[in-house]
């Protein structure tokens, strides 16, 4: 599916990837996640290989919010937004995890008493925004967002895409975002990278999309039929 | 020639593959078995979905397994006047083989089912991918407490069982079959040796850990969508059942120590 992708995102910037169902977005992020293994070549962080770097380190340098929210049906909101914060080495207290998830929450714009609800009692959004804060419960480096606005009304969808925005700059953050959706692009984006024929076929910062003159970043980015890009894949 | 062998050949290495699969599962099951960390809630919450509430399920099969144990040996017995040996038969027929198999079979239907769903549809909805990234390991914080606690709970749910399906036999035996009770009750203790009861419960650990690998990897391995998590769920329970009841593998060592 990926066949030679190059593509290098700065520490603290904003990157998004967009390209058509089945290009291989979703893949590349777990690709660096080590949840797909790639058939060839590396993938550095900080320089480092990251099939040679400690696990456990490195998967706590990152937050991920996944596409369906991936909640843990059989656990409460504040136990899932803790989820990181109660195991491993560094497990704290639980009243103190309980404290941080309520906060993190708070931080997405859900009130206290959401809490001690269980997942399948919220609606799309409200789950996608559990999502978002136990994203960000540990406080990561690294932030992947896989289609967050996915589902989602307009109006919910702004909400989510500026609740991303301010977190990655509140928190100085490095994010990778996969979206379809263009305003996402434009409320998320320092950089933009589009996926399409397993390679990265055009990349640059989002002031410079709409000018780019590459025909497939500019028939996926007016959503038109005609073009390059074959509507039936 | 070349297309019947290869007709032959084929699904032969199909299941010594699937067969690999699941040992290296188990194995790698019984590796995090004693390294931390420790998931004991889940443990907990595993032994009170598979072993109490699987206890009414395994209570109704005993008791009319029993009761229609003696009614059937009397049946046969009462051909050539041995009508006596009604609470022995039941209680050996019970302890060795019928609670063990049967209690093991309900739990197969209740709980490999239920697990295979649930990690399967775990595994769809990326909530598996999302406990990695977490930097936890699913085999061990999913798998591993679901195994240990249907090990545990089925000699448990076996000797309940046991004493239920005994019970039905006697009920059967004192209201239908005009045994006293007192008698009926002395030859069942008199007949019964350690062994028939213990032997049951060994099983009843071997079932137990079937149950729960079964649903385990099946749900681990599941195809994406509901058809998916609908054909592991049914793989969970036709795997489990055939080992439980065939004759030789895991569970036929178990029939050889009796």
């Amino acid at each position: 599916m990926l066949q030679g992708v190059d593509l290098t995102v700065q520490s603290g910037t904003s990157m998004v990837i967009i390209g058509g169902s089945g290009t291989g977005k979703s893949v590349l992020l777990k690709c660096i996640l080590g949840l797909v293994r790639p058939d060839s070549g590396t993938i550095t962080l900080d320089g480092q290989d990251v099939t040679k770097a400690d696990r456990d380190a490195f998967l706590a340098r990152f937050g991920m919010l996944f596409q369906g929210g991936a909640l843990f049906d059989s656990l409460k909101v504040w136990e899932n937004v803790a989820f990181r914060l109660l195991r491993g080495a560094k497990a704290l207290p639980k009243a103190e995890a309980r404290a941080i998830a309520i906060e993190k929450l708070r931080r997405v714009g859900l009130k206290p008493e959401t809490a001690d609800l269980f997942p399948a009692e919220l609606s799309g959004g409200m789950q996608k925004r559990v999502g978002l804060a136990r994203a960000i419960a540990a406080e990561p480096e690294i932030i992947f967002f896989d289609e967050p606005t996915t589902g989602l009304d307009p109006i919910m969808a702004g909400v989510i895409n500026d609740l991303i925005r301010e977190i990655v700059v509140e928190m100085g953050a490095t994010a990778m975002t996969i979206t379809h959706d263009m305003s996402s692009v434009r409320a998320i984006a320092d950089n933009v990278a589009m996926l399409h024929g397993g390679v990265i076929r055009w990349t640059g910062p989002v002031s410079e999309m709409d000018a780019t003159p590459d025909p497939y970043v500019q028939q996926f980015i007016h959503g038109r039929a005609d073009g390059p890009i074959e509507g039936v894949r | 020639m070349t297309a019947a062998l290869a007709a032959i050949g084929r699904p032969t290495l199909q299941a010594i593959a699937a067969v690999g699969r699941v040992a290296l599962f188990a194995a790698a099951i019984l590796g995090h078995l004693f390294r931390p960390p420790f998931y004991l809630r889940e443990l907990g919450q595993s032994l009170l979905q598979i072993g109490w509430y699987s206890l009414p399920v395994v209570g109704l099969t005993a008791i009319f397994t029993g009761g229609a144990l003696a009614l059937q040996i009397y049946a046969g017995g009462a051909r050539f006047n041995a009508e006596t040996v009604v609470p022995s038969i039941v209680a050996i027929g019970i302890t060795r083989e019928l609670g063990p198999v049967l209690g093991g079979l309900m739990v197969a239907a209740r709980v490999a089912s239920s697990i295979a769903a649930e990690i399967g549809t775990m595994k769809v909805t990326e909530q598996i991918d999302a406990l990695v990234t977490l930097s936890t390991n699913p085999l061990k914080y999913l798998a591993v407490p679901r195994v240990v606690a249907a090990t545990l709970a089925m000699p448990v749910l076996v000797a309940v069982g046991d004493a239920i399906g005994i019970m039905g036999g006697w009920l059967v035996g004192i209201t239908r079959l005009d045994f006293n009770s007192a008698t009926y009750l002395k030859n069942t203790i008199d007949f019964l040796e350690t062994w028939d009861v213990g032997s049951g419960l060994v099983k009843g650990a071997v079932f137990g850990f079937i149950v729960a690998l079964m649903g385990c990897y099946h749900g681990m391995n599941s195809a994406r969508g509901a058809q998916g998590v609908g054909a592991a769920t049914k793989s969970a329970v036709v795997s489990a059942s055939i080992l439980i009841t065939r004759p030789s593998g895991p569970t036929g060592c178990c029939r050889g120590w009796t």
